[in-house]
């Protein structure tokens, strides 16, 4: 609760007082520098002098993009170096976002062509991989957003794909058709949110109390129906159809992006389009200015005859769905079949992924992307074995989150209401 | 609204309280803080439901169960807290609730539409406000505007006003008072809420006087101040602090070119220059987010300052923690008290030791005298009249003018050097004012400075030796409690004079 | 912003006004919503859906409910039989079976046997009752954390190097050994507390993302030259010194000089809490923080303090489980112990007493559905649905209210008292 304060925006005097010499966009040149630094002088040297194939296919063939590994990872070094020089001279305000962007792309670079020297690293695979690995984050994002735009903080995500998980497996096993264990993931998704929107909004108990008390919860309960039900009888209720992949003819034709975005399973662009339309709708409709208002000032929502508390059990609800499909990923998409605390703090990630995003559908999803992409290189390298463990690879979702709410990387602004309950005066 | 009754716990908040409203009147509602106008009024908003009684609306007897029904019904209600949601602009602050939509079930917002609703409206009541301005940009004064153009939008019949003078500058507050005449005059009737009887009788028709959740009376606008006033409280009151004058010594607190900034890292003080000297009280009036807070804080070590230099007996205090500026004798009586000045879940007697619980005799570094601190407590209570089951019951079920005293009987209960108290009687009652007024007048006659802050320009007068008027973020002059109430007035509105400056009037 | 709820208005008057004797005044009491009553029925409850989801699970008395309508007994006797057998080995394997007793005394069987169970049920409670208090403190701080199980994972990982690396002389080596993994919590504790304090960066998704980074630490650390088990080719440590171990009663029991330490440590902490100054600041910071500031405190100091505080607590519950019963490091090495200290936190209603007993209702519960597991068959993960249900219905006494139709009276209401936002 921040006191509002009107004092003048305009500078009638002249009184001089300097801006602070660390202002945040030297703090972050400050930071790609030392990235850049890093990347031209540790990971330069260790780079073998040998071709880096970067494949345009799946496998080692086909056309591909090559450079010589340790030109490659000093290049992309220097220019991390370089774009965060021009950031720590303070001049170049209004593209630090981008130049911060690049900065990272650049590091990125110059660790990918380090590990890849001598070797390749099959695009399309490395692209479709990391989407797949985001779908969940993305879905259980999304859902976070639509529950703390509207002012209730979701954390027990990780419990909506538990339970997503779970009822896809089941359903989807007894009644042989992925579609019902799809839909039975949104309920399972939706019991979770149900308890937790009763809890929060009725009941008035702290929101990340009780989220995190549901995500242990879930975890018992499927933990316990799974040894009681599916491992004495898997044939009979584990064993889910898995999740076709379409292909739209014509678009999957494109280079790299086609067999990406366009030769996939349903939930991938289920999980688009809700990214779209979330986004379209939380800006442009009545529902949106609504939820944003009972997410910023519940107050004055209710004094222009919002039905808080209303709103808020249905963005929680329709969240829970969205995660509950989710949950669907990982056992119709991922891996074919339940098992025991499967989700793995995936859960925990989307909600990384959601903060990282600032609360925004396209920050959420850019953000999963980004996450899914270091899971799939991490699996790369423990595959190609690389030097780097692929523990600390797994790491940099989470601390990359701890970095973005440290407000190292830009100030991350939550909804003002984000997890108070509304009690009426 | 007949016999209306409202209950919280114990408290009798409204008492069987009969009110009519006719149409075309401005009908006020006066009586001091904590008599219960605003739960009043919360009940005929809908945001509060009376425990008896009815409301009647054009002859129908109506429930409200949320301010939906009360705005279908042609109510609407500005906020003494206003109700905007600061970053959305200030058309969807007032469409939101009455959105203009197309596209059916899909609910499109029909931006163009509730643009063009918004400058109507504004046009139509002369009421100038910027459509697509963020609200968190704007001065109070344009808030309080777009508030108010929010509820004619829905087309209300009666609108309730509640202390929506509070904010503004004396003249600001003439031109409301000009806007609620001539929107009674186009028919529509007003509930004033507020407790200053010089804007009561400037405007009203029709004066209903509440006092502890009863209607002790009305009045008519031609009815004495003085009758009001003791209608108000229960008995006559004298407004005037009783003081000698003042014997100045030493400069004890001294400011040069102080520059601090906001939360939102908005310049809030300008290069300020201040003395406060021994023996004196200095009032600093201004209307209120002109700085003052910001400026206190600064002195107190809570906020860091951009520049400039403060000093205390010559002791620079830039870069000194509050804890070391509280031990080197400075009391502080905090603006906000029950965010600021009283943890309410604490005890009197622990909040009575809150800034002093690890200094000899109450404790030490390590550990609380459990013991001493307790003892403490028993004999401020009787000395501060501080009116508590025990000094065990924890504050907050203590009214807000015995939880002003606990913090008043903190802070003055060491030797002083000096003394800074923001509004320290706001939300108190009349008898506590009058009790923490002598206090502070005591204090300076001890030889403490004292710099009281206040937007309520009748308390600095009475206080104060001498009045500083400050206005975004400066100090525009220091004058003598004597000048006349109009000059003091014209000086918050940034009008120095012979020279105003005109881009002031267009920035409003 | 603070949300206290009003309690609900009294309940009317019973009309007729008759002298309530002692026993009518003490049911009524008992009957009223306090904190024993709202516990004792949150447990019931919590075990009522608990036989719903055995039954439900149980294909075989399932089966039974297929025909209930022509012949009910059947399906309600295999229910009936079927739960109070699992809720009878709880009870067996928490605090004491009959049979070994009778055996004992007629010399059949030994007194170890005797107390197995309740060996059992403090053995499990031990790093509970620290991993609580280490969620308890910060709450009362107005800090939630949700950090436990990384700061213990730290614990572990600290006292368990130092228990396999050092040679140092009993006694001492068991001393520094808890040393270090205090100190492995603190450092992880001190993460997040400073970075609130600094940046205000919001503690539950800092200690969040440290749970993971040390998981995934400790999974990095174990296969590593040095402390991977050189006879070994999975993940697994070496096994710590003997010097370093907790001592322990003789075989077969297993029960610890941890839970000793950890009585001591709810003193400390409730000392600290209520009689020290830093207890002083913490508690006003925790309800009221711009209050605290304006009264000289330091937030920022207190906050990193009191996260220090709390992780060192969480890796001392690390560091029992390390270095009295587990003996090595694996992955799983600190099992849920942080996330159970939560829900211990929130059962005890973050006072330290109340804590250590919780800590002991869920290793009692531990325990007992060890015993269920191995006897009915029953999985163990119905305890952790127990202890979360438990945690529920309490968290929401207004529910458990609604469900027993109780007076209103007084009641913690946990939580909602520092419900804030990110």
């Amino acid at each position: 609760m921040s006191r509002v304060s009107t004092a003048t925006v305009e500078n009638l005097t002249g009184v001089d007082a300097p801006d602070r010499f660390w202002n945040r966009e030297r703090r972050l040149g400050a930071g790609v520098t030392v990235i850049g630094l890093i990347a031209a002088v540790i990971f330069g040297p260790l780079a073998e002098s040998k071709t880096a194939r970067f494949t345009l296919s799946t496998d080692a063939t086909g056309a591909a993009l090559s450079i010589n590994g340790q030109f490659g990872t000093i290049l992309f070094g220097v220019i991390a170096l370089v774009l965060g020089a021009v950031m720590l001279t303070g001049r170049a305000k209004r593209w630090q976002t981008l130049l911060l962007c690049l900065g990272i792309a650049a590091f990125v670079l110059s660790f990918l062509c380090w590990q890849v020297a001598g070797k390749f690293m099959p695009l399309v695979d490395t692209l479709s991989g990391s989407v797949e690995y985001a779908l969940p984050l993305i879905l259980g994002a999304l859902a976070g957003v639509l529950g703390e735009r509207s002012g209730v903080v979701n954390v027990a995500i990780e419990g909506q794909f538990l339970m997503g998980a779970f009822g896809a497996a089941l359903v989807g096993t007894l009644a042989t058709s992925v579609w019902a264990g799809l839909i039975s993931a949104m309920i399972g998704g939706l019991i979770i949110a149900a308890m937790l929107a009763v809890l929060a909004i009725k009941f008035l108990v702290d929101q990340v109390v009780v989220g995190t008390v549901l995500n242990l919860f879930a975890l018992g309960v499927t933990g316990f129906l799974y040894e009681r039900l599916m491992q004495p009888n898997a044939l009979k209720y584990n064993q889910p159809p898995q999740m076709p992949r379409w292909e739209i003819p014509g678009l999957a034709d494109i280079p790299v992006i086609g067999p990406v975005l366009f030769h996939t399973q349903v939930l991938t662009w289920i999980a688009l389009i809700l990214v779209v339309v979330i986004h379209f709708a939380l800006k442009n409709t009545r529902w949106g200015l609504r939820t944003r208002a009972v997410g910023e000032h519940p107050t004055a929502a209710d004094t222009v005859g919002v039905r808080v508390r209303g709103l808020r059990y249905v963005n929680v609800m329709v969240g829970g769905l969205i995660a509950g499909a989710g949950g669907a990923y990982f056992t119709l998409v991922s891996t074919g079949a339940f098992n025991k605390n499967m989700t793995a703090g995936a859960g925990f990630i989307a909600l990384a992924a959601l903060i990282f995003g600032r609360w925004t559908p396209f920050g959420a999803l850019g953000a999963a992307l980004f996450f899914g992409f270091a899971q799939k290189l991490a699996y790369f390298l423990s595959v190609a074995g690389s030097p780097v463990p692929n523990q600390f690879l797994n790491m940099l979702p989470y601390i990359a989150t701890i970095v973005a709410v440290a407000g190292l990387v830009g100030r991350v602004r939550a909804p003002a209401a984000d997890g108070q309950p509304y009690v009426k005066s | 609204m007949r016999g209306i009754t409202k209950r919280f716990g114990d408290l009798v908040a409204n008492d069987h309280i009969d009110i009519t409203v006719e149409p075309g009147e401005v009908h006020a509602l006066l009586g001091e803080n904590g008599a219960g106008k605003s739960t009043l009024m919360n009940q005929l908003y809908g945001l509060l439901q009376p425990d008896e009684g009815e409301i009647v609306v054009n002859g129908e007897a109506k429930v409200f169960r949320s301010p939906r029904d009360a705005i279908a019904a042609g109510i609407g209600m500005v906020h003494q807290h206003f109700m905007l949601v600061p970053v959305f602009t200030v058309a969807e602050n007032i469409a939101l609730g009455a959105e203009d939509v197309r596209g059916g079930p899909l609910g499109i917002l029909d931006r163009r539409r509730n643009r063009r609703d918004v400058l109507e409206t504004s046009k139509k009541y002369g009421l100038p406000v910027d459509p697509d301005a963020l609200v968190e940009d704007l001065p109070v004064g344009a808030q309080q505007r777009v508030e108010i153009v929010k509820a004619l939008t829905r087309d209300v019949d009666l609108l309730i006003l509640d202390e929506p003078t509070a904010v503004l500058t004396p003249q600001e507050t003439d031109e409301l008072l000009a806007v609620m005449r001539s929107l009674a005059e186009g028919g529509k009737s007003i509930v004033f809420i507020t407790h200053k009887l010089r804007e009561v009788k400037a405007v009203a028709d029709r004066i209903t006087v509440i006092r502890r959740g009863r209607t002790v009376g009305t009045a008519s606008p031609d009815t004495s101040e003085d009758e009001l006033a003791a209608l108000m409280v229960g008995r006559s009151v004298s407004l005037e602090v009783s003081k000698t004058q003042a014997e100045p010594g030493r400069d004890v607190l001294s400011i040069s070119g102080l520059v601090v900034d906001d939360d939102r890292g908005v310049r809030a003080v300008d290069g300020v220059d201040l003395t406060v000297r021994a023996g004196e009280v200095l009032g600093i009036a201004g209307v209120q987010g002109n700085g003052q807070t910001e400026l206190v804080e600064a002195i107190m070590g809570l906020r860091a300052l951009r520049t400039g230099s403060m000093a205390l007996d010559g002791e620079s205090l830039a870069g000194m923690s509050t804890k070391k500026i509280l031990r080197s004798g400075v009391g502080y009586v905090p603006e906000d008290r029950s965010l600021d000045g009283v943890v309410k879940e604490f005890s009197v007697a622990e909040n009575l030791v809150l800034d002093m619980y690890d200094r000899p005799p109450f404790g030490n570094a390590l550990r609380l005298n459990t013991k001493a601190i307790n003892e403490a407590a028993a004999e401020r209570v009787t000395q501060f009249d501080i009116r508590a089951s025990s000094a065990t019951a924890t504050v907050g079920t203590l009214s807000g003018g015995n939880q002003q005293k606990v913090v008043v009987a903190r802070e003055m209960s060491r030797p002083l050097r000096l003394l800074i108290a923001s509004q320290p009687t706001r939300g108190v009652d009349v008898g506590s004012i009058e009790f923490i007024h002598s206090q502070i007048i005591h204090e300076r006659d001890n030889g403490t400075a004292v710099l009281v802050v206040s937007s309520e320009l009748d308390e600095v007068v009475g206080l104060a030796d001498r009045i500083a008027v400050m206005y975004r973020g400066r100090i525009l002059a220091i004058v003598s409690p004597d000048m006349p109430r109009e000059e003091i007035g014209l000086l918050m509105a940034g009008i120095t004079g012979a020279e105003a400056e005109p881009e002031e009037e267009e920035a409003e | 912003m603070t949300t206290d709820v009003e309690a609900p208005p009294p309940a009317k008057e019973s009309p007729e006004k008759k002298e309530d004797g002692f026993l009518t005044l003490f049911l009524k009491n008992l009957w009223s919503a306090n904190t024993v009553t709202v516990t004792i029925l949150s447990i019931f409850l919590a075990l009522v859906v608990g036989a719903v989801l055995i039954v439900i699970s149980d294909s075989e008395v399932l089966s039974k409910f297929s025909y209930f309508t022509s012949r009910p007994s059947d399906a309600l006797q295999s229910s009936w039989d079927l739960i109070s057998g699992a809720y009878a080995d709880l009870f067996k394997g928490a605090i004491f079976d009959p049979a070994s007793f009778q055996a004992w005394f007629n010399g059949t069987g030994t007194w170890q046997a005797a107390f197995g169970p309740v060996s059992e049920t403090l053995t499990y409670a031990a790093p509970l009752v620290f991993t609580g208090l280490a969620v308890a403190i910060a709450f009362r701080g107005g800090l939630f954390n949700i950090g436990g199980q990384g700061q213990a994972v730290m614990g572990c990982v600290f006292a368990g190097v130092a228990g396999f690396a050092f040679h140092l002389p009993p006694g001492l080596h068991l001393i520094v050994a808890l040393l270090f993994g205090l100190i492995g919590g603190a450092l992880w504790g001190f993460l997040p507390g400073f970075l609130k304090a600094r940046t205000g960066a919001h503690e539950v998704i800092t200690s969040i993302m440290l749970n993971y980074t040390a998981t995934l630490f400790l999974g990095w650390l174990i296969l590593q030259k040095g402390v991977q088990d050189p006879e070994r080719s999975d993940a697994i440590s070496k096994t710590i010194a003997h010097s370093a171990e907790l001592p322990a009663m003789p075989d077969p029991l297993r029960v610890h000089l941890g839970i000793v330490i950890a009585v001591g440590a709810t003193a400390g902490v409730a000392w600290l809490i209520n009689r020290s100054s830093f207890g002083f600041e913490l508690r006003a910071v925790g309800v009221n923080p711009p209050a605290a500031k304006t009264a000289g405190m330091s937030v920022a100091k207190t906050y990193t303090m009191l996260m220090v505080v709390a992780g060192g607590l969480a890796g001392l519950g690390g560091a029992t489980q390390v270095l009295g019963t587990a003996d090595k490091l694996t992955a799983q090495v600190a099992g849920n112990i942080g996330f159970d200290g939560l829900l211990v936190a929130l059962l005890g209603r973050n006072k330290p007493w109340g804590t250590l007993f919780a800590a002991i209702l869920y290793g009692a519960l531990r325990a007992g559905g060890n015993l269920m597991q191995v006897d009915v068959g029953i999985s163990l993960e119905l305890v952790t649905v127990l202890q979360a249900l438990i945690v529920i219905f309490i968290a929401a006494p207004a529910l458990v209210k609604a469900i027993f139709q109780l007076r209103a009276a007084r009641s913690a209401r946990l939580g909602a008292s520092m419900a804030k936002g990110w």
